[in-house]
């Protein structure tokens, strides 16, 4: 062998070695089955943005109208406005910035994979995945159009799944803590005497909101939730 | 359930009589009131008979006169209690593990009940083979044992504006830290072979929510588990049973329950959950995605409304802190809201990502004061204020609220929840 080929040897060898070392061959513990294509059918129901996983069908903003009085309106009102504390669904345009967001399809989702697929998996409450996938496309048109996002005529389906235009896509950007809030890595926190006394300017008794007895809990509704 | 040795409605009375001395007595150092019938010199009942033999309580219940010890919740907060919270009672507890009944509940579609010989977790997506696996398949493969915190990201939500509810359970009973014993992730993806242009997982829950998130393949691949176990015994139903999803430091959305399947994928999917709901919206109307850290913070669970101070003189503050960036490294406590601080005595173990005990000791006469504590990580994040926190994000982003908690002290021994400025 050339003394080229022995070096080129050796160097393949010092190259693949620690590579190898830092990365083992993951072990097969033969534990598992092969899932089947219709196994996988069944269940695979995730849709993304760009409509990836979204299921043949149509549905018109009329026909859903239909299925929405029936199945969706006792909860989120006939027009998308909530009953109760329900989830509302529409209006809320413009109010993101004010003291009061009212975040719905319309005014704060950013994809309209987001609704569908959250539909599709787990409405309408307690009879999760019941709805036809022409019913599910229909009753998702006529949020929409609750939302002024389509006309009356529009047919919901793969086909046209592009040309819905959700206001607020742009209205999120990534995680930014470490940089925004970079001055809460402080290495020398204040000990003693950091700024003036401090005094009392909120109290949780004047709001008067806590559960005093588990069996009966307090209904007031208030600011804040946990959703 | 076995009959408890002390007839239920005795124990009942004792204890409500009880709870109102200590509100009688408030801070004057007024014990409970106890039956003199077992104090010496008499001798007790229950040392004269014998009592129930084993097995009695085949599965052992808490003492009949811990019935308070329970979780709740804020019925006002939501529409039903199948998409709800219940809160753990960290003022009742003290080390650094939850007992897994107390473990705060968060369903987005009640609790459900799966059969274990019915459980399936499907993995597939970019993968070289496609695999499901059963509950007895998940428990032949190498475990680990590890703790870890588990905080929902609206824990503290109802504070942005103000002190509202006058109890650390209610402000902060959305944690829970225990041993979990499950299988690294990392492994079962192996097991079906992650391809190349793979970024993401898409995963799944088996409840009537069928909750899904996007969770960055790094961080599957890094620490995170298929749990089946809390505390050594089966998950319970509450949690996940018969497997969970664990994210460690990382919002509880995103422990997916009930997980039935993992979907590999090379972009996030954007789901409900990620975007209309667990994002931070600021003040300018946008909003932060994917804050999936909890930041460090830390709550004294006693003194707080609903464990007041009993007795004058000797005082033990105590509390927990974690931090979802690492280990918790300091803890300092604030007797005078904030303005001078000493280190507390952290005791017990101290675990990546996962709950630290803290005590601080002192003597109280009686005088007002404003109790804080304040967690430090050893990336070197130091729990804010509130109104630091208000200052950069507004009040109206529900999540991620890690802001330094204040209780009043007045000289009653009852504590408030309280802001100060």
């Amino acid at each position: 062998m050339s003394k080229w080929a022995n070096l080129a040897a050796a160097a393949l060898l010092m190259l693949a070695a620690p590579a190898w070392a830092q990365q083992p061959k993951p072990h097969s513990y033969g534990v598992g089955t092969v899932a089947t294509p219709e196994q996988i059918a069944g269940w695979d129901i995730d849709i993304r943005p760009d409509g990836q996983g979204a299921p043949p069908g149509h549905g018109s903003v009329k026909e859903g109208e239909k299925v929405y009085l029936e199945r969706c309106a006792a909860c989120h009102g006939e027009f998308g406005e909530s009953a109760g504390r329900w989830p509302q669904l529409a209006q809320g345009k413009g109010t993101l910035a004010t003291h009061d967001p009212v975040k719905t399809v319309g005014s704060y989702y950013p994809y309209l994979s987001s609704v569908f697929d959250y539909v599709r998996r787990s409405m309408p409450f307690g009879d999760a995945q019941s709805l036809s996938n022409d019913e599910l496309y229909a009753v998702m048109a006529f949020v929409l159009n609750l939302n002024d996002l389509v006309d009356d005529k529009f047919v919901l389906s793969k086909e046209t799944w592009n040309q819905v235009k959700m206001p607020n896509q742009s209205g999120f950007f990534d995680d930014d803590r470490k940089t925004a809030e970079k001055a809460f890595w402080n290495a020398k926190p204040c000990m003693k005497d950091c700024g003036p006394p401090m005094k009392i300017t909120g109290h949780a008794a004047v709001l008067d909101v806590t559960p005093q007895d588990p069996a009966a809990s307090d209904k007031t509704p208030r600011k804040g939730g946990v959703d | 359930m076995s009959e408890p040795i002390d007839k239920p409605q005795a124990s009942r009375r004792r204890f409500l009589a009880g709870a109102a001395g200590i509100v009688a007595a408030g801070a004057t150092g007024g014990a409970v009131r106890a039956d003199d019938k077992n104090l010496p010199p008499n001798v007790a009942g229950w040392t004269k008979g014998l009592g129930e033999g084993v097995v009695a309580r085949p599965y052992g219940q808490p003492s009949p006169f811990e019935k308070d010890v329970i979780r709740r919740d804020v019925q006002w907060l939501t529409a039903s209690r199948e998409s709800s919270v219940s809160f753990t009672p960290l003022h009742e507890l003290d080390g650094i593990i939850t007992p897994n009944g107390l473990c705060f509940e968060r369903h987005h579609g009640g609790i459900a009940e799966v059969d274990p010989n019915d459980y399936r977790l499907m993995i597939h997506g970019l993968v070289d083979k496609p695999l499901i696996f059963t509950l007895e398949d998940l428990k032949r493969l190498p475990r680990v044992n590890r703790v870890y915190f588990l905080e929902c990201a609206a824990n503290s939500g109802m504070e942005w504006r103000g002190a509202q509810l006058n109890g650390c359970q209610y402000t902060h009973g959305m944690v829970h830290c225990v041993q979990y014993t499950g299988v690294p992730l990392k492994l079962l993806l192996e097991q079906a072979g992650v391809k190349p242009n793979a970024k993401w997982l898409m995963v799944e829950g088996g409840d009537a929510a069928a909750m899904n998130r996007s969770v960055p393949l790094a961080k599957a691949l890094d620490d995170c588990l298929i749990a089946y176990r809390m505390n050594g015994e089966m998950l319970r139903p509450e949690q996940g049973y018969p497997a969970r999803l664990v994210v460690p430091g990382w919002e509880g959305n995103m422990w997916v329950k009930w997980i039935r399947r993992i979907k590999v994928g090379d972009e996030p999917w954007y789901t409900r959950e990620e975007t209309a709901k667990y994002t931070d919206l600021l003040e300018d109307g946008k909003a932060r995605k994917f804050t999936y850290e909890m930041d460090a913070k830390s709550v004294i669970t006693s003194p707080s409304p609903q464990a007041p101070v009993k007795h004058k003189g000797f005082l033990v503050i105590t509390g927990l802190a974690w931090s979802g960036r690492g280990k918790v490294s300091r803890v300092d406590v604030s007797l005078d809201g904030g303005r001078n601080w000493r280190a507390a005595k952290i005791d017990g173990p101290v675990f990546d990502k996962a709950c630290v005990r803290f005590y601080a000791e002192t003597e109280w006469n009686g005088e007002p004061l404003l109790l804080q504590s304040r967690a430090i990580d050893d990336t070197g994040y130091v729990q804010p204020t509130k109104d630091a926190l208000r200052k950069i994000r507004g009040v109206n982003s529900i999540y991620h609220n890690n802001g330094i908690q204040t209780w009043a002290l007045k000289a009653s021994g009852e504590v408030e929840n309280v802001e100060v400025g």
